[in-house]
């Protein structure tokens, strides 16, 4: 792997009436565990099946039923928490945190605080060419979802919808290293793109999948390097946590949004309260969850129906093991083996099934050419009518075949884009495609001496004209691509006008 | 063969294999029995289609000598279980109208040996009572009276209704649980054998739960070999529950040798309580002297955090009861408080938990909430988890140094009239669990065998602690006590 040095970005900073202010952004994500079944019943977690349909016993909290522990969530908490390069706890166990809703039948939520299952890690969030915020993870602990509670289908009845209830969760707690809204955002692609390497959430955001729950705190400039001195929080201001969000849009503008409320609140001489608040797109504004007085005291305590969790260094070296190649490293090996630009590597990286598909494009090709041709060509075309990769009609075994065509000097790159459109439409082979269509180049000089020698003959004129004035021979090289149907090779057809015309 | 219902498991399988009777016979004897002692008020739910049933069905594989253990015997299930179909509402009105679509796994193994279901029995409101008063079918009565005084007594709890139905010979023998003591102080009140297996022996699954980390099931039997074949039935390894041990189940009734020569039996010097009666007293050192002559080894041992166990148990057992009892706030099932026009989600959780817990299960509920509420978890809740390691610890020592079963007295008093402890402070009924909370805060098995009548004829028990898992060598050395001690009184018939 490349060593690759990063500066780090600078933190937003937004003026105030009286002077500068820095954001300080701490995120608790939650994502979803890609997992059949829930993290302690047998139920589906199916998305989008008849509320109600997908609920055991347990999830429902009947009398005397217990949970038991779902082994292949704890193995998706692990490989994650492995590919966040962190701790991984051998033996970790759950708690209760007790408060009463609907939507959660036990009258608790089993979860991790005291002893989670994944301890300090850390992600590199890259904000530009070698610009990347390090962000430090605190912890990754498991936990279950709650149910859905709605409240707008009758004006005297609420529902329930149980199915979610018992899903399992990775709550993946950072450290305030966040410093604007644009590098929550990075951050939080960076966690989902490396989970979706690791195939342990969708990060399927509409869906609830992935959601933050966003910690945004303002500090005067030099403050928050007094805070990574000393780690002392009183260098911070008073954070509050904008809870369950899940568009990154949304993100950003609810942190700005919240730091310029607590600006505007500091600077008048108030204080910041310490609180849940809820963001609201439509007014572009973050309010309040709950009053004071119902604040939580939930009661957390390790659940009795559960042992502590332990799990064996030989398993989790297992895992490691057979871990998929991570994002950083992906793009570090990419500019390394195939010379591609920093950007260039990043595009690739993105996704797991791009950078798959640009490898068997670039196996035993020219590396950069294939990255020009699979983010030029392909993406663009593929962004166009909004299709994803895994949905792209052209595979990598049709383009790479268009390469090679490039490179024997068959076609030219002009054609080359007529072939691609080609086969992105009809599909087929691209050799067989050039030779169906008479796309092959014309590299045979005889053919384009011929065709040179009767466009001179026919414009006598013109010969004239350019002799005095050279750059006329451009026009000769078009008339001569007119008259061979564009497949002459420009390279040639340029030497041979220049000659003929004697320039 | 008459009064069939008075046998216990062991003859009454002996008989039923010789042909001697049949499981409908002995069923039927059991529900007659039943219908004639309302006036106990030990069976809450009859369920005499089911007996009869499985009473038929088990006479089937009799004939087809294809008999399990308990093929053909007829028991009573505690109402703290879950059974399939019928009524299961832990004695408390917030389960009014509950009927489970699943059977516990104890009694689920209990079906799968061939035992007949009878039905429900009483009991305290969530297993929370030491004698069955805070029931929402009210309470259960002991058969057993002072002398000619007709005073109502109390069968002790929280498993009062199987001790009176065993001890009424309402049934063959009953399931209980025990979380604290409920099933050995009850079967020391009413001249029954019970046993709490070490925690992990059998599973909590489809078991209302109390307090997880203590609760376990056990039998409540006529005699210590019964306790021995029942316990086996009812034990399981069970992937259901998580706390569930992973471990052979031995052959109990094997290990029933009455030798117990060589064995050590330890006294600990921190059950001889201030004002203890002296009858307690005398009972215990009869005891002593029973074991010995039985060719025992007896030492005095020390566990010398004892005394704190009471309180530790106060703190650990309401604290997981106020979450474990979350649950039951009137959305998905049992009973739902009327509302008013205007009411909201708090007002239906305050009016339904109001409505549907009785007062003692509100006052747990309360103390285990403040003693996990922010600020006293460490004072309290904390604090009691060092203390119960403690505890483990001092029976883990006085195993270390050889001795094999520890012997104290079940219970500080016998029975005590209904009502007599109501006005008392709530500490004065928690006090009955002193000699039996110990086993469950350490996870051990603890078997109470009757042994003695005090001077107005009630029952009085002794109480043995094992190691843990061994509930063989512990049943055989209760086994020993039994033979020693003779223990032959039977309630007089009055309802």
């Amino acid at each position: 792997m490349l060593d690759l040095t990063y500066d780090a970005p600078k933190p937003k900073t937004i003026a105030g009436a009286k002077h500068d202010w820095e954001l300080v952004i701490g995120m608790e994500v939650h994502a979803q565990v890609s997992s059949k079944a829930k993290l302690f019943s047998g139920a589906s977690t199916q998305f989008g099946a008849e509320p109600n349909s997908n609920v055991a016993f347990v999830d429902a909290a009947m009398p005397g039923m217990l949970p038991v522990i779902n082994e292949f969530c704890v193995e998706q908490a692990v490989r994650t928490g492995l590919g966040l390069k962190a701790q991984i706890n051998l033996v970790s166990a759950f708690d209760r945190k007790n408060y009463f809703y609907p939507d959660l039948p036990q009258g608790y939520q089993i979860s991790q605080l005291y002893h989670p299952i994944v301890g300090e890690g850390e992600v590199l969030v890259e904000m530009g060419e070698g610009v990347a915020r390090r962000v430090r993870i605190e912890r990754i602990h498991i936990e279950q979802d709650a149910g859905k509670s709605i409240h707008d289908m009758d004006p005297n009845m609420s529902f329930v919808d149980l199915n979610r209830t018992g899903v399992a969760l990775m709550e993946i707690v950072s450290r305030p290293d966040i410093r604007g809204p644009e590098e929550a955002a990075a951050y939080l692609t960076k966690l989902r793109q490396i989970m979706l390497y690791l195939g342990t959430c969708d990060g399927n955001m509409q869906n609830g999948n992935m959601r933050a729950d966003v910690n945004v705190s303002i500090c005067r400039p030099g403050d928050y390097e007094k805070y990574q001195e000393t780690q002392d929080f009183s260098h911070l201001g008073t954070r509050c946590e904008i809870k369950n969000m899940n568009s990154m849009r949304f993100i950003q503008q609810a942190i700005e949004v919240e730091a310029r409320r607590q600006i505007a609140i500091v600077e008048a001489g108030g204080e910041v309260v310490q609180e849940t608040r809820l963001y609201d797109p439509d007014k572009g504004e973050t309010r309040s969850m709950r009053s004071k007085e119902e604040a939580h005291d939930y009661r957390y305590f390790p659940d009795p129906d559960l042992l502590p969790l332990e799990i064996e260094q030989a398993w989790v070296d297992e895992i490691a093991a057979n871990l998929p190649e991570l994002p950083d490293e992906k793009k570090a090996r990419f500019i390394k083996d195939f010379g591609l630009t920093d950007y260039d590597a990043s595009v690739l990286t993105a996704e797991v099934e791009a950078a798959a598909y640009f490898e068997n494009v670039a196996a035993g090709r020219d590396g950069k050419m294939a990255a020009n041709w699979v983010i030029n060509e392909l993406f663009g075309r593929l962004k166009k009518e909004d299709h994803d990769i895994t949905e792209s009609p052209v595979s990598p075994a049709q383009l790479g075949g268009i390469i090679d065509l490039i490179a024997k000097g068959d076609i030219s790159g002009k054609i080359a884009k007529d072939l691609f459109e080609i086969v992105y439409t009809e599909g087929g082979d691209p050799a067989e495609i050039v030779e169906e269509k008479g796309m092959k180049q014309v590299t045979d000089t005889g053919a384009i001496e011929a065709a040179v020698d009767q466009v001179i003959a026919d414009n006598p004129a013109q010969v004239e004209k350019a002799k005095q004035n050279p750059k006329l021979a451009g026009w000769f090289v078009g008339q001569v691509m007119k008259a061979t149907g564009g497949k002459a090779n420009p390279k040639a057809v340029n030497e041979i006008v220049a000659a003929k015309l004697g320039l | 063969m008459s009064d069939l219902n008075k046998l216990g498991l062991a003859e009454a399988r002996d008989a039923l294999r010789k042909g001697d009777t049949t499981s409908v016979e002995l069923t039927e004897a059991c529900l007659s029995a039943i219908d004639a002692a309302d006036a106990l008020n030990a069976f809450v739910h009859k369920t005499p289609e089911i007996a009869m049933e499985r009473a038929k069905a088990a006479d089937e594989r009799i004939k087809a000598g294809d008999a399990p253990s308990m093929c053909g015997l007829p028991i009573g299930i505690k109402d703290l279980f879950c059974t399939k179909g019928v009524p299961s509402q832990a004695a408390s009105r917030i389960l009014e109208g509950f009927k489970p679509e699943y059977e516990s796994t104890v009694s689920q193994n209990l079906a799968d040996a061939g035992a007949v279901m009878l039905g429900k029995l009483n009991m305290d409101e969530f297993a929370m009572g030491s004698s069955n008063e805070t029931s929402v079918y009210g309470n259960a009565i002991s058969p057993w009276r002072r002398g000619n005084d007709d005073t109502p007594l109390t069968p002790g709890g929280s498993s009062g209704g199987s001790a009176a139905a065993v001890a009424a010979d309402l049934c063959l023998a009953a399931t209980g649980t025990d979380t604290g003591g409920s099933i050995r102080q009850p079967a020391a009140f009413t001249g029954i054998t019970g046993i709490k297996p070490t925690y992990g022996r059998c599973s909590r699954w489809g078991i209302v739960a109390f307090a997880s980390s203590l609760d376990q099931a056990g039998p409540m039997t006529k005699s210590v070999r019964d306790a021995a074949i029942m316990l086996e039935a009812m034990c399981s390894h069970d992937p259901k529950d998580s706390t569930s041990a992973d471990l052979p189940v031995p052959d109990f009734e094997a290990a029933l040798t009455g030798d117990i020569k060589g064995k050590t039996i330890g006294i600990p010097r921190e059950y001889r309580m201030d004002g203890m009666p002296d009858e307690i007293e005398a009972l215990w050192a009869e005891g002593r002297k029973m074991m010995e002559d039985a060719g025992a080894k007896i030492v005095d041992i020390s566990l010398p955090h004892t005394k704190y166990a009471l309180p530790a148990y106060y703190v650990i057992a309401p604290a997981e009861a106020s979450s474990n009892l979350a649950r039951y706030d009137g959305v998905r099932y049992g009973h739902r408080a009327k509302l008013s026009q205007g009411d909201g989600i708090t007002e239906m959780y305050e009016k339904t938990r109001a409505e549907g817990f009785g007062a003692e299960v509100q006052r747990r509920v309360m103390v285990g909430t403040y003693v996990l509420s922010a600020g006293f978890y460490d004072a309290y809740y904390n604090r009691a988890r060092k203390v119960r390691a403690l505890i483990k610890k001092d029976f883990d020592d006085v195993f270390a140094q050889g001795v094999d079963a520890i012997l104290t007295p079940a219970t500080p008093s016998a029975s005590f009239g209904l009502g007599e402890m109501t006005d008392a402070d709530p500490v004065q009924m928690y006090l009955n669990d002193v000699f039996t909370v110990t086993v469950n805060l350490a996870g051990l098995p603890g078997v109470s065998v009757p042994a003695g009548v005090d001077k107005q004829g009630l029952p009085l028990g002794l109480q043995l602690i094992g190691r843990p898992w061994e509930e063989g060598d512990l049943l055989n050395s209760a086994f020993a006590l039994e033979r020693a001690a003779g223990f032959v009184a039977k309630p007089a018939k009055w309802w």
